[in-house]
């Protein structure tokens, strides 16, 4: 009993509105952005390479190249913070965490798409 | 308004807040609560309420004189009693009264009291977070003590030295936690941070005393 009330609180704050999200998968999350009084939308567009936790506190890494320098951010997938996510591209992968990735660069970095 | 109120320890999670940050949270199963019995300043020299804490308890586990206490009050169980001191601006509680967790309001500050943790004997690095030694390199210590006073002055140990001995399974308040919500269907109260003890144990949750 006391599980389901800790499971009423999850599925209150459990986004339900996500695409399905794979490791390998090349993502573009919105990010919210406050400026001032002003909100604006950033997007960050990179491979999922890690999925981490469980619930409320499921995050995803983003690994993307920024000007020739790896640059990864980690994004809690309840958080309101992220408005959306778009699938851009999916890959093909055969472990959980790509770590490996960060030795990669251009054209080894890449993966096979998924059927 | 309601001095407190007695609850169980559910367990921690993490919500998000209004601006989207992370805000680590304690669910307590709150309520409800039956006035088992009224001290007045008449009659026991103080003013409180004697309240328990509503779940099923078998009736072979409760003694005859406590049933016939609850009996008076019209609770069938309760395994779990405690006095709240009723203070200005406080109801005026009787006895049979109903104690819900829906008279707290999210932003209200509460003080909850637990009894935290048994850590059985526990030896100085963990209980008073003292360094200890290297582990290796030929160190010859590792969780000792060290020194614990002088051999020719003071050729005594001075009263209070922190030593190793019994740590947790007492008494420990935590004071001012926000509430963060109120479900007054389930009777849980959210609280934000961490409260002493285990999941299913025990807390008096009080209004902050400030």
């Amino acid at each position: 009993m006391q599980t389901a009330l800790l499971a009423k609180v999850s599925n209150k704050y459990r986004r339900t509105d996500l695409p399905e999200i794979r490791i390998g998968d090349t993502i573009r999350v919105h990010v919210k952005i406050k400026e001032g009084d002003k909100e604006r939308l950033q997007a960050f567009e990179g491979m999922v390479i890690a999925r981490k936790n469980a619930g409320l506190g499921e995050t995803i890494t983003v690994r993307k190249s920024s000007f020739g320098h790896g640059v990864e951010r980690i994004f809690p997938l309840s958080a309101p913070v992220v408005d959306h996510i778009d699938v851009v591209r999916t890959g093909r992968v055969r472990r959980a965490k790509l770590y490996y990735m960060r030795g990669l660069r251009g054209k080894a970095a890449r993966l096979r798409e998924r059927e | 308004m309601i001095p407190g109120i007695l609850g169980k320890k559910i367990g921690m999670t993490q919500v998000f807040g209004p601006e989207g940050q992370v805000v680590p949270v304690t669910l307590l199963k709150t309520g409800p609560c039956v006035v088992t019995q009224r001290k007045t300043p008449a009659s026991d020299g103080y003013d409180a309420v004697q309240l328990g804490l509503v779940e099923f308890v078998k009736a072979s586990r409760i003694s005859k004189p406590a049933s016939g206490h609850l009996k008076k009050a019209g609770v069938d169980g309760a395994k779990y009693q405690r006095e709240l001191r009723l203070g200005r601006g406080d109801r005026d509680l009787k006895p049979g009264d109903r104690v819900l967790v829906d008279e707290f309001r999210p932003r209200d500050k509460v003080d909850i009291t637990g009894v935290s943790k048994g850590r059985g004997f526990a030896g100085f690095v963990k209980r008073h977070h003292f360094r200890g030694g290297d582990a290796s390199h030929g160190s010859m210590f590792h969780r000792a003590p060290g020194s614990i006073g002088g051999s020719s002055y003071p050729s005594r140990v001075f009263p209070g030295m922190r030593a190793a001995g019994q740590m947790g399974s007492q008494q420990v308040t935590v004071r001012n936690l926000e509430v963060i919500e109120v479900d007054a269907d389930d009777h849980v109260l959210m609280v934000k941070g961490a409260v002493p003890g285990p999941n299913g144990g025990y807390v008096v949750v009080r209004r902050a005393k400030r």
